[in-house]
């Protein structure tokens, strides 16, 4: 049986195959196309997602991320978390 | 002629029913009691072109659906199309006619996932349900494929009186498989639903342990598997958001190309659909009187008008009320603030009196599914 995904600072994550990053040109947001779904990114989960390239781990993301937004480190965990519960990201 | 909502968004998917040929009868299809054979379905060209009209409004997910939308050969051509215009693709399948080649192939064209139907996890309940010898097995058979090609996937459980009892293997079976997610969608009682409701509508018990089922695999397979589950409407305290409200996020376009704000709308008998033929898709989507007569809250009468809940539901189910009510504009019945909520009650007593009276949780009492030789106006 498929474990569930448990994020923390090693992990490398990576959008799954089956989900899709997309500007939505005419309501003019980002989102996360996934089956028979979408969310809509906000600009921080928009950033984090953009650093997911399945290279980078949590820790360096969040490292990045905090530097460059001053964005907490759990927002970047948490947030990959709740990705991670939804079936929109792997790691 | 609308006020509520001088601001139209472009929808977010759109439903492409390619066909209404199936190898499968079931007794509750969402397809209309009549429908058009072969001969009145769009050409492939046709079908491209309502995929390029839809990319340009700025639809998202595309959903190939039927019918069995894989008895069309040029279903590869509609993928890959959708795919390099950037538009999500899923395919919604019974799975009996698929084979690993053809699998690979839709794969390889970009496919992104399947949503697989099983009638249950018995092979003699779910092939009597599906009315379909030999279906139960090639489904398992293609849920398998798909997880060795990788092709993510999603179950579909049509749960109803009759099969209610195979909820947690399907759960296991889901999870088995490698699916992602499991739909577990109660029957509508809405077209071949309606006529074999009371073969088919779930008793007070069943439900409550199904959603007891539910919850507690929720939790347990957090991370593992997501659910989409909807309490039935006879059985609800508020409507459904149906579709996410009439006209505002969703279209279907019809074998034969006329274009609906939901797959049950021809159920209200005095609507007109126009035709993706005749009249561009965005035009049918901003200014056509299907898409407008419900749109938004200006259509609503009382007490939806003023409900606090009116741009949460939208209103309901256009068709339950047509259905219940005799009247689309009526509140939904399913409503507890409806002046007929009650008789939603009084019809699953009626329907569970009936099949008690007949004995009808036997195969015969089913109205199977069939095409009749209907030429619908395009």
């Amino acid at each position: 049986m498929a474990a569930a995904v448990t994020i923390g600072e090693a992990s490398v994550p990576h959008l799954p195959r089956g989900v899709r990053l997309k500007f939505d040109k005419p309501r003019d947001q980002w989102v996360l196309l996934a089956p028979e779904r979408m969310f809509v990114l906000d600009d921080i989960a928009l950033e984090i997602v953009k650093c997911c390239d399945g290279k980078a781990s949590v820790a360096a993301i969040a490292d990045d991320l905090s530097a460059r937004f001053e964005a907490p480190r759990d927002t970047v965990t948490n947030q990959l978390q709740d990705f991670a519960d939804k079936g929109v990201m792997a790691a | 002629m609308n006020a509520a909502s001088p601001h139209i968004d472009p929808p977010l998917a759109m439903l492409a029913e390619l066909t209404y040929r199936c190898p499968l009868r079931c007794p509750y299809c969402s397809n209309p009691l009549e429908m058009i054979a072969a001969s009145g379905e769009m050409d492939t060209g046709q079908w491209l072109g309502v995929i390029e009209e839809a990319t340009d409004m700025g639809v998202l997910q595309i959903h190939f659906s039927g019918g069995e939308p894989t008895v069309r050969q040029d279903l590869e051509d509609m993928v890959e199309r959708a795919e390099a215009l950037g538009i999500y693709t899923n395919l919604i399948t019974s799975g009996v006619l698929i084979d690993q080649a053809r699998l690979e192939g839709l794969a390889d064209r970009g496919l992104q996932h399947i949503q697989l139907s099983f009638q249950g996890t018995e092979e003699a309940g779910a092939d009597r349900i599906g009315g379909f010898r030999g279906g139960h097995r090639k489904k398992l058979e293609t849920a398998r494929l798909a997880g060795e090609i990788g092709l993510p996937l999603t179950i579909n459980a049509v749960m109803h009186r009759q099969n209610m009892d195979d909820l947690e293997s399907m759960i296991q079976m889901a999870v088995d498989f490698g699916a992602k997610r499991l739909e577990v969608a109660h029957v509508q009682y809405y077209g071949w639903g309606l006529r074999n409701r009371a073969a088919l509508v779930p008793t007070r018990e069943q439900l409550e342990h199904a959603t007891e089922i539910i919850e507690a695999a929720r939790e347990r397979l957090k991370g593992i598997l997501v659910f989409d589950y909807v309490v039935p409407d006879y059985y609800a305290r508020y409507p459904k958001s149906c579709m996410g409200g009439w006209g505002r996020q969703f279209l279907n376009v019809t074998p034969s190309g006329r274009v609906m704000p939901c797959h049950a709308a021809e159920t209200i008998p005095d609507m007109t659909f126009d035709s993706v033929r005749k009249r561009p898709l965005l035009d049918i989507w901003e200014q056509s009187e299907a898409f407008t007569r419900f749109r938004g809250t200006g259509w609503m009468p009382e007490p939806c008008r003023s409900c606090d809940r009116r741009e949460i539901d939208w209103g309901g189910c256009r068709c339950q009320a047509m259905a219940i009510a005799g009247d689309p504009a009526a509140t939904d019945p399913a409503c507890a603030k409806s002046p007929i909520h009650a008789r939603m009650s009084m019809l699953i007593e009626d329907a569970l009196a009936t099949a008690r009276a007949d004995g009808s949780n036997e195969a015969t009492t089913f109205v199977y599914r069939r095409i009749a030789a209907v030429q619908e106006p395009v």
